[in-house]
């Protein structure tokens, strides 16, 4: 017995990447739960389109938020707060956007117990009436089947040619490094693609996730969200040497995605210097994106920062996955390309 | 036009993998590249095929798509089939994907009946066989193939050997690289490489003339230090200067034993 221990340690100590994950993950997963994991709303936005009250009165949790836009609808829709109250002659009205499932569970009780104290105010819950946690939920799972195939079957597509010897075959073969590259990932583009349109039809068939948005808005920031992750995906196939280490890689880059991008824990509910970790997750902005248009059908103003985040992301994965790429396909493809007299 | 080295020099991570090689690759002639583990042959063949840049002197290779290339221990993929392998070669050099030539290499290589099984369930030697067809498709005017015949038996070695000397008399330049000292026969030009440096160069026939000395077969160990290696059963005894041990017979050398007495002077030099 005491071989096999001595040599697992030996080879444990050695292999400096498991060793890693081993120590590192578990203080990562540590310090994310301790500071992310909270379902605690501290601040709902709240616009009052018709003039802002006297907000002495207010909970502490209801923060007055300006917007230049009158209509209750329109202003969720722009995303510019989480709930909208209008006076409509006899009392007040609370429109609540669901699809900030937590925000909207907290501002739904805040309002029932102001009616129980006798405010006159009812409340409306618009884009996910019932409040769904699938509804909310699965436009960001979309976003993860995008992310594991994008990132991990990608760079074990990648990795498998390596460790074969035949990366090395098609950096001799007269193939441009950007046709193999293309050529690569092409495959993978297209499976994720499926997949994500067969996770939005089912969660439409089964959990009634509705679908209120343009089609093309969604399949434009899935195209730039794919990018992001099929870059990723290469990245990590450059720095692994076989398919275990790009599969712990790809764990250690998807955890936090699932964890920090607001798919599960709302993003105001984690302290400020995770949050800003999340800020840096792809997944953070395609998640904005699909719910924004899934759920509120907000028009592409309202979401053009995520998207603009989600192109500059893409454009420095992406960008950083092809040199790297063309680097690890033939350190010396010039000289290969070029006859040497 | 020959393609090969001038004077090559190449490091890796810092240690010189090759030092000061000499190669000649002619068109329509095998070259083997011979040595054991860690004498540089893989590091030749991925100078000559472009994947490495050499530190000193000059290489002479055609352009990509006049190259084939097997790399050690690949060539093929695994969870492609025979004729998909094939198929994949010769769009990536822009030829028509079932050709007379496609059709030609199946036939050659006796893989016709497994043009639809995968590459990863064929045996060691047939796989090999299409390792070499791959190379061959394009008629590629220099073919490089690492260790085609490691790990084969000997039926194996010399189905593949068969396809060499076939692409040689197409007119490519083949240059093959091997740890069996015995295929050297089967090469026109051969050059032994031995820790990174060219141990003994030209034809089989040369080299073995080479030899200097006198060879002996002792049945024990031979006393007095004169350098003598185990054979089989018994030991071969070199006296450079001609007076074998007592316990000794003289017999002629092959090219192992040439090529092991160059080590030993190498050695004894240094």
């Amino acid at each position: 017995m005491w071989a096999m221990v001595i040599k697992e340690v030996r080879q444990v100590r050695r292999d400096r990447r498991t060793l890693a994950m081993m120590i590192v993950m578990p203080i990562m997963l540590l310090v994310v739960f301790g500071y992310a994991a909270s379902f605690d709303v501290s601040t709902i936005r709240v616009a009052f389109p018709g003039g802002v009250p006297d907000t002495t009165n207010l909970p502490d949790v209801l923060e007055p938020v300006a917007t230049s836009r009158s209509d209750p609808v329109d202003i969720l829709r722009h995303g510019d707060a989480d709930v909208v109250v209008v006076g409509d002659g006899t009392g007040l009205v609370a429109s609540i956007d669901g699809s900030q499932l937590f925000t909207a569970r907290a501002a739904l009780q805040v309002f029932t117990s102001a009616a129980a104290q006798g405010v006159p105010i009812t409340s409306e819950v618009l884009f996910n009436p019932e409040l769904d946690t699938s509804a909310v939920l699965v436009p960001g799972l979309a976003g993860l089947v995008l992310l594991f195939v994008g990132s991990l079957i990608t760079s074990l597509g990648v990795v498998r040619e390596r460790q074969a010897g035949t990366l090395e075959q098609l950096a001799v073969m007269p193939l441009r490094p950007r046709d193999v590259f293309v050529g690569k990932i092409a495959p993978y583009f297209v499976v994720a693609a499926v997949d994500m349109v067969i996770v939005l039809v089912v969660g439409w068939l089964l959990f009634d996730v509705p679908f209120a948005g343009s089609v093309w808005l969604l399949a434009l920031g899935a195209m730039l969200f794919l990018f992001v992750t099929l870059g990723a995906g290469v990245l990590i196939s450059t720095v692994s040497e076989n398919q275990g280490q790009a599969i712990q890689l790809a764990i250690m880059t998807l955890l936090p995605q699932v964890l920090l991008s607001g798919l599960i824990f709302p993003l105001e509910s984690m302290a400020a210097g995770v949050r800003w970790i999340g800020y840096l997750l792809p997944l953070t902005y395609f998640n904005q994106i699909a719910r924004g248009v899934m759920l509120r059908d907000a028009p592409f103003e309202a979401i053009a920062l995520p998207f603009a985040l989600l192109a500059g992301l893409g454009l420095a994965v992406f960008g950083l996955a092809v040199l790297r790429f063309r680097s690890d396909l033939a350190p010396s493809r010039a000289a290969a390309l070029e006859p040497v007299a | 036009m020959s393609f090969g080295f001038t004077n090559v020099t190449v490091e890796l991570a810092g240690e010189t993998a090759i030092e000061n090689v000499d190669l000649e690759v002619e068109p329509g002639a095998i070259t083997a590249v011979i040595g054991g583990d860690g004498a540089g042959k893989t590091t030749t063949s991925r100078t000559l095929v472009g994947l490495l840049s050499p530190k000193a002197g000059s290489v002479r290779r055609p352009e990509a798509a006049a190259i084939g290339y097997q790399p050690e221990a690949a060539g093929t993929w695994r969870d492609l089939t025979v004729s998909e392998n094939l198929s994949f070669v010769a769009r990536a050099h822009g030829l028509p994907v079932v050709s007379d030539r496609h059709r030609e290499l199946l036939e050659v290589t006796g893989l016709g009946p497994a043009s639809d099984r995968l590459a990863g369930e064929l045996s060691g030697g047939m796989r090999q066989k299409l390792a070499v067809a791959m190379a061959m498709l394009p008629r590629p005017e220099l073919t490089v193939l690492d260790e085609p015949t490691t790990g084969l038996d000997p039926m194996s070695r010399a189905e593949v050997w068969r396809l060499l000397a076939r692409a040689a008399g197409e007119g490519t330049a083949v240059l093959a690289t091997t740890s069996y000292l015995n295929e050297a026969e089967r090469a026109s030009h051969v050059v032994v490489l031995d820790n990174g440096r060219v141990l003994a160069a030209g034809t089989a026939e040369s080299i073995r003339a080479s030899f200097h000395g006198v060879l002996g077969i002792s049945a024990t160990r031979p006393q007095g230090g004169a350098p003598a290696w185990r054979r089989g059963n018994h030991w071969r005894v070199w006296a450079p200067n001609g007076s074998l041990p007592p316990d000794a017979r003289a017999a002629a050398p092959d090219l192992e034993d040439v090529v092991t007495a160059a080590a030993y002077a190498r050695l004894e030099a240094s």
